[in-house]
């Protein structure tokens, strides 16, 4: 037997810091070294080429030039006030319902969204828009600001007339409405005057609203315990999400004139491609609110039945409110790809944001700008989606934390009995 | 629910009775949809009476007289409509099947990069995913068409690669087998050599455990069916490099056109980015202590993906790679965008010419619904193979 010291190992390296940090995370082994060198390599080379373009070769004219045809499209320079203050009330009303949901945190404006808010702000000041308008966007995000802290102000003092603020939202559709099409007081504008991205928020707004009572039903249908009912709405349902959506605008466009009686006059563009989105959507809408039936523990329906409920009220009182909370955040995501396949509405001759990005492209004046434009429409949809994934990943936190009081509230119940029996 | 039996059950009055309501609610079901065909098929024949046209798929034997950019099979503008749509089937099934393996590359690699070591490599994982995800489709497309695959060079000004490949506006040449019976032959024996391959290793590592065999003659033919296959793979293929005889002119080799290029790439990033996220999730949801039990037992980061969490993910991740597969199989009717002669833009066109809707939506919808259903049945017998079995 040697006697032998065991080696002394070397002290450890330091496990704190950003050195440490670098060397846990890019340069652990040779195969990360590797990897690292390669992506900064490649990254740099690409963000030195897009700058070398962006700063020299890109004319960014065409951009502040075509503002109002990429916002607003067609729409008569002189009523464009009334986009504004469409835009206005949404801003507010968005503000009134985050306040409304954010109502528990501790703090509405904590240290990340004033850090949003200045974010936000200079942007907006970046943006190569008319002074005007800078001042414009900038009371806009003090509204967004003042109708959150509203929101919450008001479900502090009245909760239960915050409870409507999905009212709210159904009146300001309204309102929209009536300040895109005008009537009542305002000058009429042609829907073929609409564009841009205002039309492809309607659209798509528009079409999400109309699809819910169909899909709800059909999800209903696809669920019922009628054979009969059930194959019906499972064969719709599968049709429609077996071809593509492009196939159906076509159907919109070519067939669905002739669905109607003889003589009566062509629906303008703009009802058939929502009819047919609104179709589309109701099938997908229809699984998403399936899957949220699905989650309801059947204990639901037997207890309403046991107070007496026919089946109708079951699932109307019962069922349904529960399962529509469930699905409300795969409702937003398929919000957010039906906004994505808005542009589709491009290839029918539909003048949304797409469309008015080619109609910039075309005119002679701003040929092969493709780049700048793409890329700013780019960053719009962009912005726009990802504010709404965001968003509804804070609803869905907001509903999950108004629903807990509820079944602790249910909870204390059950050991109160438990206790006095 | 059941009724109380008895002396003293009442007559259930009708209105109250479930039993007629079931009944009734899907006779009215069932009445309500045919009038609704009804009326609608009624418009439908009476427009056409009145335009003078009815239902017919004749013009599918006339001459489509318009051109196909690329095809599979040889194709003329004296071609039949019929032979039209079937070019464009091939072209949108060439784009799928290759979509389909590009995107799980792409997508699983995504989505294992998130798990990386490496900080780098997992922010830009989760940027690709975020940047892809909320920009849509169409405009993708249309990016990689026009801005990347349209800023190559002219044709007259191509680049080459080794002299084997060449690129330029007019897309991408490369290296492809010559079609001879050689090559079938050779693909023949690859195949063969492959399945060889499969069974030897199961038998090696049955060896293994069982007998505690070095399992060393089985490697030795395994090397041996390698090399073969290598020497099948360089020479028995027949492998034709393109020639460039002049500036803009190419022979040989296979063509991928920037129309095909601008749509594989758009749907192939598109797609994987949602196949990360799938692959993000199946692998969170193999539980911790499959990673560290793994870990204890010696492997290093790499083979504790692959020999046991990747397996078990599996099983999470492909249900859902079916909607993926079946949205992309879709989402390749926006080759109409970028020009690419797919089934649905072949049919536009003709639409176009004959006037013929109906007909032939009809046709793009039994495509389509097929196409889906073929992939759902293939991806559900693939899913059997891999879910736990079960005595």
């Amino acid at each position: 037997m040697t006697t032998t010291f065991p080696s002394t190992s070397p002290p450890p390296v330091a496990q704190t810091g950003a050195i440490a940090w670098v060397r846990k995370n890019l340069f652990s082994s040779w195969f990360n070294t590797l990897l690292t060198v390669l992506i900064v390599a490649i990254l740099s080379g690409m963000a030195l080429d897009f700058s070398q373009w962006a700063l020299t070769e890109a004319k960014w004219d065409v951009i502040p030039k075509n503002m109002g045809l990429f916002f607003t499209g067609r729409y008569p320079a002189a009523q464009r006030w009334r986009m504004w203050t469409l835009f206005g009330m949404m801003v507010v009303i968005s503000g009134m319902t985050w306040g409304i949901l954010a109502h528990a945190a501790t703090r509405l404006f904590s240290r990340r969204i004033v850090i949003g808010f200045a974010i936000g702000a200079i942007a907006t000041m970046l943006l190569p828009i008319h002074p005007r308008n800078h001042v414009i966007l900038l009371s806009f995000l003090v509204l967004l600001a003042a109708g959150a802290w509203c929101g919450r102000w008001l479900t502090q003092t009245a909760p239960k007339v915050s409870q409507w603020w999905p009212a709210g939202w159904v009146l300001a559709y309204v309102l929209s409405l009536w300040l895109l099409a005008g009537g009542f007081g305002l000058k009429p504008v042609s829907s073929n005057d609409w564009g841009g991205f205002v039309l492809t928020v309607f659209m798509a707004v528009s079409s999400i609203v109309l699809c819910f009572p169909a899909g709800v039903l059909l999800a209903l249908g696809r669920r019922s315990d009628l054979p009969i009912v059930r194959w019906l709405c499972t064969a719709f349902i599968e049709v429609v999400r077996g071809v593509p959506l492009i196939a159906w605008l076509f159907f919109g466009k070519f067939i669905f004139p002739d669905f109607l009686p003889v003589g009566s006059p062509t629906p303008n563009n703009l009802i058939r491609a929502i009819f047919v989105l609104a179709m589309f959507s109701a099938a997908y809408l229809a699984e998403n609110v399936r899957g949220g039936l699905q989650a309801i523990p059947r204990g639901q329906t037997e207890a309403s039945q046991a107070l007496g409920l026919n089946p109708f009220l079951t699932t109307a009182l019962i069922v349904l409110p529960q399962a529509l909370k469930i699905s409300i955040p795969a409702i937003v995501g398929q919000f957010i790809s039906l906004f994505q396949d808005t542009t589709l509405l491009y290839l029918v001759d539909v003048q949304e944001l797409l469309s008015m990005a080619n109609t910039v492209l075309a005119n002679p004046l701003f040929l092969g700008r493709r780049g700048e434009v793409y890329l700013f429409i780019g960053i719009i949809y962009w912005v726009s989606c990802y504010a709404m994934s965001v968003g509804s990943r804070r609803l869905e936190r907001a509903l999950s934390a108004e629903y807990r009081p509820v079944a602790i509230a249910g909870a204390e119940v059950q050991q109160r009995e438990v206790g006095g029996t | 629910m059941t009724f109380p039996t008895g002396d003293s059950e009442e007559k259930v009055p009708l209105w109250r009775d479930q039993r007629f309501w079931r009944i009734a609610l899907q006779v009215l079901a069932l009445v309500l949809v045919a009038l609704l065909a009804w009326t609608l098929l009624g418009n439908l024949m009476a427009n056409w009476a009145r335009r003078g046209t009815q239902f017919t798929y004749r013009f599918l034997t006339q001459a489509a007289s318009f051109n196909i950019g690329e095809t599979l099979i040889p194709y003329t503008t004296n071609d039949s409509y019929l032979k039209a749509l079937f070019v464009g089937l091939l072209n949108t099934l060439r784009v799928v099947l290759l979509g389909f393996v590009l995107t799980t590359l792409v997508g699983t690699l995504a989505g294992i990069a998130s798990f990386s070591q490496n900080w780098l490599l997992r922010q830009l994982s989760r940027v690709y995913v975020e940047i892809v995800r909320n920009i849509p489709l169409l405009l993708q497309l249309i990016f990689w068409y026009f801005i990347v695959f349209l800023s190559l060079p002219k044709p007259d000004e191509q680049i080459s690669l080794l002299n084997a490949f060449y690129l330029s506006k007019a897309g991408i040449y490369m290296p492809w087998p010559r079609n001879s019976p050689m090559l079938w032959l050779s693909l023949l024996a690859l195949v063969m050599g492959a399945i060889a391959a499969v069974l030897l290793w199961n038998w090696r590592t049955k060896r293994m455990v069982e007998r505690g065999a070095s399992g060393r003659p089985q490697m030795l033919a395994l090397i041996g069916i390698g090399i073969v296959s290598l020497i099948i793979l360089i020479f028995g293929l027949g492998w034709e490099i393109p020639q460039s005889t002049q500036p803009g002119q190419v022979t040989g080799g296979a063509r991928f056109s920037s129309e095909l290029g601008g749509l594989l790439f758009g749907l192939v990033f598109y797609t994987g980015a949602f196949i990360a996220e799938i692959v993000r999730g199946g692998i969170q949801s193999v539980s911790k202590g499959q990673w560290e039990a793994a870990r204890s037992l010696g492997l290093h980061s790499g083979l504790v993906m692959q020999l046991v969490v990747l397996p078990q993910a599996l099983r999470v991740i492909l249900p859902s790679l079916n909607s993926q597969y079946m949205n992309l199989a879709k989402n390749s009717s926006l080759a109409l965008a970028v020009g690419y002669p797919d089934v649905f833009s072949v049919a536009a066109t003709s639409l176009n010419q004959t006037g013929r809707s109906v007909e032939l939506v009809i046709i793009i919808a039994a495509t389509y619904l097929i196409l889906n259903l073929v992939i759902s049945l293939v991806m559900n017998q693939i899913n059997r193979l891999v879910q736990f079995k079960e005595r």
